[in-house]
Parts: C-alpha cells; structure tokens; sequence
C-alpha cells in the first residue's frame, strides 16, 4: 500500500513539473515597436493627400442573429425593452456590412504618424460595449465609460500588447488606457457578462475607419503612393485591395463580403 | 478501533470535493474565470454583489473555502483519532493539496488563466477528490474486514496494470483540461479516451473473469466500469453540444449541462481507478518470478 501511495505521488509530481512553466507576468513590450525613420510625429500633408472612399457591402444569405439571453444581471435585462441580438453580423438595411475596420495595411512612408490629442470612446452601455469595433492609434488614449448600473469588467485579450482586466462599478471612474503596439484585432470581453464582445484595431497612422449604418467608409489625409488596404471583420476572412493614390486624388475602393 | 463518525466526516468531505469540483467545471464553462479580478477577495470584499460570471466565481470560491475548512478539521481528527501513522500523513498531505490548489487557484486570476497554471489546478483538484475519496475507504468498516489473499499469474501482473489505470485517466484528465483552456485540440483527449477505455475494459475484465468471487476487486471493477461507460457517454454529448453551440453568443446551458457532468464523472473515473488499484495491492499477491538458478540452461 505505502509503495503504491509513494508511486502516485511521485507520478503526480512528475506531471505538475510538466506543467509548471511560470506564466509570463511581466508587463514589458513582448517585442520591439516598429522603427521608423522619423524621429518626431508628423502631420498629415494636407496640401497633396487624397482620399479613400468605398463601400462594404455583403452578398449571400444574411445571417439570423441568435437572442441574448441577459436573465443573469437583472440591471442588463431591465435596460431593453426587447432582447438584444448578437453584433457579429450586423447587414445594413442598403445591403452592406456595418462593423468592418478598414485600415492601410501597407505602403505608408516610413514615418511616425502623430496620434490624435483627443481619447476614442468605448461605451458599457445596456451591458453592449458600444461601439463594436472601433480603432485607435497607437499609444492614443482610450476612454472606458461605464453607464450602467452594474458592474462590469474590461478584458482585452491581445497577443501584441500587454493584457490587462479591471473592474469598473458603476458610476465608477472613467478609464484611460492605451496601447503601444500595432495589432488588428484586439478582442474585449467582460467575464460577467459573456455575451459582450468588442473589437479595438491599433494601428500606428491615422489611416483606418470603421463601416457604420451605411456600410461606407472614408480615410482622408493620404500621402500620395500605392497602398494595400484590408477589411478586417470579426466572422469573416479579411480581404485586401491594392489602391494607388495621386496627389489630391479621391479614390475609391470597394469591398464585397459573401455570406 | 473502527470510528463510526469519521468515516461518516470523510464520507462528507468527498462529497463536498465533488461538489467542488462541479463549481470549478460551472466556472470554466461559463467563462467567468476572470469575472472576479482580484484574489483572495472578491472586488475587495468578502462577498460581492452575486450577478453574471460573478456567480459562478465567486460562488466557487465560497465552496472551495468550504472544502478548505473541512479539510482542516479532517487532518486534525486524523491526527487525533486514527491509530495509524499513514493515514495521519494522508490528512496531512489532502490539506496540503488543497492548500495548494487554492494558492493555484488564485495564480490563475491573478495572472489571467496562464495555461499551465489552469491545467495544473483541473489536475490537482482531480487528485485531491481521489485523496478525500481514499481517505473514506480508509476509514471505513469494509478496510478492516479481513480478506483473503488472492493469486495473480497473469501477465502483465494486475498489479501493473492496476497501477497503469490511474496514470493514464490523470493523464486523460490533463489533456480534457488542457482542451478545456484552449492549451490544446479536442483530439488527442479523444484519442486518449480510446486508450483509456481499452486500458479500463482489460482490467475489469481481467478481474471479472479471474475475482468475481472477491467481493471487494468484483465491487471496485464493477464501479470503475459503469462510470466509465456513462463518462464516454458524457464525453460524446459535451463534444457535440459544444459543437451544435459553436455560434452562441453567449455559453448555453445544453452545453455547460453535458461538460460540467463529464467533468465531474471524470474526476469519479479517477477516483475509481485508484480505489481499484489500492484494492488489487491489498488483495493480490505479487506474481512471483520463476527465475532459473545462475548457469543453469532452462529448456522446455
């Protein structure tokens, strides 16, 4: 009996050293930034930049969005008259895909792009994180507000940056966060309540926009050159078009996701 | 001397174990690990407002000091009340598993489920319920009935293969939690149920076929089998609730119903095993070897 016991326990030692390694808890960059040739953030140039516009729109059959079920918190059900849907498809009315991040993905000159002063907004609202997908630039503020009356935490789960996950009571203190690295998507989650889900892009230029109520978008500012854009959508595959821009040119560039 | 009201106590303690052990599979499965940010509080108190994930974590943890306190208690009458200076090390050991497993428990919302730390809490939990479930045996009236000693000519011994069992399902265990925590695919826990399966079906078979007249081995085989039946059962409906609910918005209570139960009928299949292997050790003489004298040729 005691050779048994004494067999166990050195088997059981045997696996959890196997499954010791220490969590990486350090809160340092997990690789260099990007350098750029640039030392100091430029502007756009607004004399020769142009301008990207286009459209996403979905083909196929429109997904049926399930119900969320938000019996758990009371304060969550109590904030809608009718049950709310799921945001991963969202077809506009015009047949176009509403929550599509677009960004330039290559192509830009070699250069630190200076970060808007102003923070980017994200939104506990209903217990839905509102918006769904939004994009900020790199090391530009993000401001968390909680308007509910119920707690909430905020969970990013990056693979570039550092993960953090803060409560937030309500009525609590608005949060300013940002992130130093380029990484798209970042999702956000809150572990009290499972079906929120939000997605942040951080790019480190200007250059990106998010589709709203009319599928559209426009990213304004350009520098002259050929760039690679991409549609970034968190059910399907992202999609990419090449774009040349000329000085003070509009351009258009559409997208087409199938269902 | 036989204590009516320990083993009564230790019977409590592994059920509150399992209870336990179903708290942490409701938290996995409904993605609340991280609803509670700080430990050992909860939002810096010791009773937060219970709503959403919070529910779950929370809840587990109120269970798992429960499970604490019980173990204490356990180790100390142990230490007090039983003869023997083995079973008064094994309350010393459970309690300090369970110490453990709380400090592994609180590194996993501390440091944001790192993988191996999650794994090593499923797999620890699932040792410490065999430990509470062993300890029950121990102290039990049916341990110190005397038994006859039975004969194993078989190869591989009974005794290797009674010490295989219990390996192989903790290690299936670590590959169901480390597909659980998204360190690994379903597959190899899929493939590794197929061995464990065959390993259990050799040994109960073996026992059946050679024991059934030992009450003890015939029980304890007998046990094992019908909860691994029903544990592939549980493992074939967890995978296709999972499956039939992967566009959910949110977890659905089909699919933490069906994992839940596998977890836990997983933790009972380990405890079965072991229970199985301290029987066949205890009633099962060792094959002796049939070794030929040095220099002397052996013909058949």
């Amino acid at each position: 009996m005691k050779r048994f016991l004494i067999g166990c326990g050195a088997a059981s030692l045997l696996l959890f050293a196997g499954c010791g390694k220490s969590p990486d808890t350090s809160e340092a960059p997990k690789s260099e930034p990007t350098k750029t040739a640039a030392g100091t953030p430029t502007a756009t140039d607004e004399a020769n930049a142009g301008t990207l516009t286009g459209k996403v729109s979905f083909t196929g059959d429109k997904p049926v969005m399930k119900n969320i079920s938000m019996d758990a918190t009371p304060a969550c059900a109590r904030a809608h008259s009718t049950a709310q849907k799921s945001q991963e498809v969202v077809v506009n009315g015009n047949g176009t895909l509403k929550n599509v991040f677009v960004y330039v993905k290559a192509g830009l000159p070699d250069k630190q792009w200076a970060a808007p002063t102003g923070a980017v907004k994200l939104e506990q609202k209903g217990c839905m994180y509102e918006p769904h997908v939004l994009g900020v630039m790199t090391n530009q503020d993000l401001e968390i507000v909680n308007d509910d009356p119920t707690n909430h935490n905020i969970h990013p789960l990056p693979k570039e940056n550092r993960e953090w996950n803060e409560s937030q009571p309500p009525g609590g203190e608005n949060k300013k966060k940002s992130f130093a690295r380029q990484e798209v998507m970042i999702p956000v989650k809150c572990n009290v309540h499972p079906w929120m889900r939000a997605y942040i892009g951080v790019v480190g230029h200007p250059f990106f926009a998010v589709t709203g109520e009319d599928g559209t978008f426009t990213i304004k500012g350009l520098p002259p050159g050929t760039y690679t854009l991409e549609a970034w959508h968190e059910k399907y595959p992202p999609q990419t078009v090449q774009v040349t821009v000329a000085p003070k040119e509009s351009k258009t560039a559409d997208f087409d996701f199938k269902g | 001397m036989h204590n009516i009201w320990l083993h009564r106590y230790t019977v409590v303690v592994a059920i509150c174990t399992l209870l336990l052990v179903v708290a942490g599979g409701l938290v996995t499965s409904n993605d609340a690990g991280l609803s509670v940010p700080d430990w050992p509080l909860s939002y810096g108190k010791l009773m937060p407002k219970m709503e959403g994930g919070v529910i779950f974590e929370h809840g587990h943890r109120m269970v798992a000091t429960t499970v604490g306190l019980l173990t204490i208690i356990l180790a100390i009458w142990l230490s007090r009340a039983d003869g023997r200076r083995w079973m008064r090390r094994l309350g010393w050991i459970a309690l300090a598993a369970v110490i453990a497993q709380g400090l592994l428990g609180g590194m996993t919302v501390i440091f944001m489920l790192p993988k191996p730390v999650s794994i090593s809490h499923a797999c620890l939990a699932q040792l410490f319920f065999s430990t509470t479930v062993l300890i029950a045996l121990f102290t039990s009236a049916e341990w110190r009935r005397e038994r006859p000693i039975v004969e194993d000519s078989g190869s591989p011994s009974l005794h290797a293969l009674a010490t295989a069992v219990p390996l192989v399902v903790l290690a299936q265990l670590a590959l169901g939690a480390a597909a659980r925590h998204k360190a690994l695919g379903v597959l190899p826990h899929v493939m590794g149920a197929a061995i464990v399966t065959g390993m259990i079906l050799w040994i109960v078979i073996r026992v059946l076929v050679r024991y059934a007249e030992h009450e003890p081995l015939r029980r304890s085989a007998l046990v094992l089998l019908a909860i691994s039946i029903s544990q592939v059962f549980l493992g074939i409906a967890a995978y296709m609730s999972r499956i039939a609910t992967l566009d959910a918005v949110q977890p659905m209570a089909v699919m933490v119903g069906f994992t839940v139960a596998h977890v836990a009928v997983g933790a009972l299949t380990m405890a079965a095993s072991v229970v199985l292997a301290v029987e066949v050790y205890r009633h099962v003489r060792r094959p002796t070897a049939q070794m030929a004298p040095r220099g002397v040729a052996v013909t058949s």
